[in-house]
């Protein structure tokens, strides 16, 4: 238990340097960046008190907003993505996840690459439409939303990969 | 009271969220207005202490690009020198109305709609809001926040800033905003149809606030066209500034700021 309350700090301060120091100013193309923070919402463990998840993400998303000088959009999308998450693992893995821990490394690749994406999806148009904060530049959002949702999807799909634990 | 209780107990996820999703959205609302994020911003001690050891080690990268800059205003103002009488108007050595100060950026956005820099000098060395930010260059933009040792500048290129601007050949003077959609072009609003523009004309700053002295350079016109009511411009500046590539920064106090507030205030 201890171990895996460390593991999610370390992974908490891990990709929030990440985020603001390096893909925050990486600007592909002009202003494609992605947001790799929200793996540390992606794959926090499922069996798990939802209050202390909940809250921890806001805590992550309020962190990079104050970095970013981005009001609340980073908190506010990361809450409600934490909050709709169970719905989305259903989804995607079926019912069992309910009942067991599920290691995302040994998922199905194409169920993770739907959780993975309907949630940043869901993300990243929350968090365009409250940093643009505009309902004429609906197309703008859009946009921004597609393009950054593909390279934090890639990236995401390469760290689980990466750190992936597997006995071979 | 009891059911109520019971409720709050049953759905304690729910009520956590709500509470916090309500909490991001109003501090994203209140920060989308000009001078309100009091509190949550870069200028912090712990942000901006993050911000300073990154900086510490990328300001390396840029060494040459920077020494290439200082060189060149260093050039320039040795030949005005040179090129200046000795004799220069005793009143300007008794009193000097702006004094600048040199800063460094310990971070820089311009792809966002509002941008904002965090810069390494704070209430310490006497910087309060409202001074001028400036590059050898151009302008950069205006101190939003300080802190004991960091401030905040609202950056040109964000939606809330509005600059007082002129036409260095006519005088004919209007507001300098961004429309978020390049980070080395922004707009210049409210000049009069009857004034004769051409491409490349040089755009300064007015000088009719306290914050910037007159005739700091801001860029030149790239193209213009007349808005929906066909009475005024809407001109696209190019700025002289590369803004995607900040380091070392001057900031303008005014020291007779004090002075014209209090006149303004008597006005009103």
């Amino acid at each position: 238990m201890n171990n895996s309350v460390f593991l999610n700090m370390l992974r908490f301060f891990g990709l929030l340097l990440l985020q603001v120091l390096i893909c925050s100013n990486i600007n592909f193309l002009g202003y494609i960046n992605p947001y790799i923070y929200l793996l540390f919402i992606l794959v926090y463990p499922t069996l798990n008190n939802r209050l202390s998840f909940l809250f921890s993400s806001f805590l992550l998303g309020f962190m990079v907003d104050v970095f970013l000088d981005s009001g609340g959009a980073h908190a506010a999308a990361s809450v409600l993505i934490a909050y709709i998450r169970p719905l989305f693992l259903k989804f995607s893995f079926g019912a069992a996840y309910e009942y067991q821990a599920i290691k995302f490394s040994n998922t199905d690749f194409t169920q993770r690459v739907v959780y993975f994406l309907s949630l940043i999806v869901i993300h990243h148009f929350v968090l365009f439409f409250l940093v643009i904060f505009n309902q004429n530049e609906m197309l703008l959002i859009l946009k921004q939303t597609f393009y950054s949702s593909i390279f934090t999807l890639l990236l995401c799909l390469l760290f689980t990969s990466l750190f992936s634990k597997k006995q071979t | 009271m009891q059911q109520l209780f019971n409720f709050f107990i049953k759905n304690k996820t729910f009520v956590l969220f709500l509470l916090l999703f309500s909490i991001a959205i109003s501090i994203t609302v209140q920060s989308n207005e000009f001078h309100r994020s009091k509190f949550f911003n870069s200028s912090n001690q712990l942000t901006a202490n993050v911000y300073g050891l990154s900086h510490g080690i990328s300001q390396y990268f840029n060494l040459v690009k920077e020494n290439q800059l200082l060189l060149e205003e260093n050039s320039r103002l040795k030949s005005k020198q040179f090129n200046q009488e000795i004799s220069t108007s005793i009143d300007s050595v008794l009193r000097q109305t702006y004094s600048l100060i040199p800063a460094q950026v310990y971070k820089n956005s311009y792809a966002q709609p509002n941008n904002y820099l965090t810069i390494n000098k704070g209430l310490t060395d006497s910087i309060v809001e409202d001074f001028g930010v400036i590059t050898s260059k151009g302008i950069v933009g205006i101190i939003d926040k300080s802190s004991t040792s960091y401030s905040r500048v609202l950056s040109i290129l964000n939606t809330n800033s509005r600059v007082n601007v002129k036409l260095k050949k006519t005088n004919h003077f209007g507001t300098l905003t961004w429309d978020t959609k390049a980070p080395d072009v922004v707009q210049l609003k409210d000049i009069q149809d009857l004034v004769k523009l051409t491409k490349g004309d040089s755009i300064v700053t007015s000088g009719f606030s306290s914050t910037f002295p007159a005739n700091i350079p801001v860029g030149t016109i790239k193209s213009f066209r007349l808005n929906d009511t066909k009475d005024l411009y809407i001109i696209e500046v190019k700025l002289y500034n590369d803004m995607t590539n900040l380091e070392h920064v001057y900031l303008i106090k005014n020291n007779d700021s004090n002075e014209l507030e209090t006149l303004k205030e008597t006005n009103e």
